[in-house]
């Protein structure tokens, strides 16, 4: 997620108004899918798919009118590389409404790649309740995925090498919107 | 690699938030469905109570369990200890039985480092109380009550407790709760003073970052919060006060007293509380008294600690006791 890099010599892959067209067009597939979007929860995965499904809740509000439960769903705790890194901080989760049960999830993150997030976040969903079914919304889908896990709305595919980084900014957290391509200077293993 | 809480004054500023914030989250997991988290699968803690303490273990225990951790629960009583084994044998035995970390309570004030320091087991150790000496987990659960009532549940994530007045009342020489709430609560930013009878004092407390008074009611009205200590019957071999009733009247806390506190201020008290000498039922049954949630309080806590030690490869808090810190660094 953080690399270390400078991000001066990175290549920009999406800007700030590629990202807002990307998001109203998600949150359009979304009500088309559920149709309505009456019981669906966005669940954003901490730090920057939290401030994601903000804004697709906002936009869903656009276009349904209606108000969207929006939350967040910290994976630290289900991770399964916990053991390979020193121990980190947990982030928040915060579920709205009373459950998730018979509700249609959507977990929102700003990239996908292994899939291991994912999987984590499922499991700790199972912990919650029982959604009615749960799907995966990503800004950015880099592909290399460890896991059999795709995303069902994908803002942008992104085809990278192992060797390249891909570093999402969100205004709320980093100044401005946009997406990076670069190159990995560390051999690090990805997020 | 040392991976130990032994000192609440090992503690820094950003460690201690760091539990505390970690707590907060670690509060939520006991309003889900399934108050479990996955993360200890397949490490063993083992409760290791050289001196009977059922609160303590117990809020461990639920703690290592909530976590997912196994639980073996060593209680001196009716084991080798009474049969005469040493604590490097004990601990020997645990490490063959391959604990990962080894929750410590014991009579003799430094075992807990002993067993961290002594090169016998690998296990990461938590201080749950030795002699009188320190009980870390307590004074951060305590900062952790502080912290939620005077500044806030989620207005107080990332903060201290800077400027706050705790006053901590009584037992002062007996109490290790004191002491580690002095280290962690200056820590933090507080102005600490204790108030107890010159006999319960201990030698050496001018060297402690805080004041001292010997009048509660002077202290009361600047008071952020008021810790009122159990008086320790069981460690008095001499008399320290004349009678239980000079006691009382002079540093018990009853409901008269208690309106001398700020309109916010709030009483606090370790337990298990003795009724009528330290705390009047009247204030023990009062809303500002905060004693069960520090039992609640104390799970999540101990939870924050647990994971931040043994939860990644290596502990998030630099919790290395500062004498091997510099043995290590020579």
């Amino acid at each position: 997620m953080d690399t270390q890099q400078h991000t001066d010599s990175m290549r920009p892959v999406l800007d700030a108004q590629d990202i807002a067209r990307v998001l109203t067009r998600i949150a359009h597939e979304i009500v088309e899918r559920a149709k309505g979007a009456d019981d669906v929860v966005l669940l954003g995965i901490p730090t920057r798919g939290v401030f994601l499904a903000r804004r697709l809740a906002a936009k869903l509000e656009e276009i349904t009118g209606t108000k969207i439960p929006v939350g967040s769903l910290d994976i630290t705790m289900y991770r399964d590389d916990l053991r390979m890194k020193p121990a980190r901080a947990i982030g928040r989760t915060e579920i709205p409404g009373d459950d998730l049960d018979g509700r249609l999830v959507v977990l929102v993150d700003d990239v996908l790649f292994s899939g291991r997030t994912i999987r984590a976040a499922l499991d700790a969903l199972g912990d919650l309740g029982r959604p009615r079914a749960v799907q995966l919304a990503v800004l950015v889908d880099r592909g290399h995925r460890e896991l059999p896990i795709r995303a069902d709305y994908v803002g942008k595919n992104l085809p990278t090498s192992l060797r390249e980084t891909v570093k999402v900014q969100l205004q709320e957290e980093d100044g401005r919107d946009a997406v990076l391509l670069g190159q990995r200077t560390t051999p690090e293993a990805g997020q | 690699m040392k991976r130990h809480l032994i000192s609440a004054a090992d503690l820094t500023r950003d460690d201690a938030v760091l539990i505390l914030d970690t707590a907060e989250e670690m509060a939520r997991v006991a309003d889900r469905p399934i108050k479990k988290l996955p993360t200890l699968r397949g490490l063993t803690v083992v409760n290791l109570f050289f001196e009977d303490s059922t609160r303590t273990r117990i809020s461990f225990e639920a703690a290592a369990k909530r976590l997912s951790a196994d639980v073996i629960n060593f209680s001196a009583k009716g084991s080798s200890v009474s049969k005469g084994e040493s604590l490097k044998d004990t601990a020997l035995t645990l490490e063959a039985m391959g604990a990962d970390a080894v929750v410590i309570r014991h009579h003799a004030s430094g075992a807990p480092y002993r067993l961290a320091t002594s090169g016998w087991i690998d296990s990461a150790v938590v201080n749950a109380g030795d002699g009188t000496h320190e009980h870390p987990t307590q004074a951060l659960l305590d900062a952790f009550t502080m912290r939620r009532r005077l500044v806030g549940r989620d207005a107080g994530l990332g903060k201290d407790l800077n400027g706050r007045r705790i006053t901590i009342v009584g037992d002062v020489l007996h109490s290790r709760v004191a002491r580690s709430n002095v280290h962690l609560l200056h820590t933090l930013g507080a102005q600490v003073t204790l108030v107890a009878p010159p006999t319960l004092v201990p030698i050496g407390v001018e060297t402690w970052p805080c004041e001292v008074s010997y009048s509660l009611d002077d202290v009361l009205p600047k008071s952020d919060a008021v810790m009122m200590l159990r008086v320790q019957r069981e460690r008095m071999n001499a008399a320290f006060f004349p009678t239980e009733r000079e006691y009382s009247r002079r540093y018990g806390l009853d409901g008269d007293r208690m309106a001398k506190m700020p309109e916010h201020a709030i009483v606090m008290h370790p337990g298990p509380m003795n009724r009528g000498m330290e705390i009047t039922a009247q204030v023990a049954d009062s809303d500002r008294c905060t004693a069960v949630e520090q039992v609640a309080n104390g799970v999540s806590t101990r939870m924050a600690v647990l994971y931040l030690l043994l939860g990644g490869s290596e502990p998030a808090v630099t919790t290395t006791p500062a004498a091997t810190r510099t043995e290590e660094s020579k």
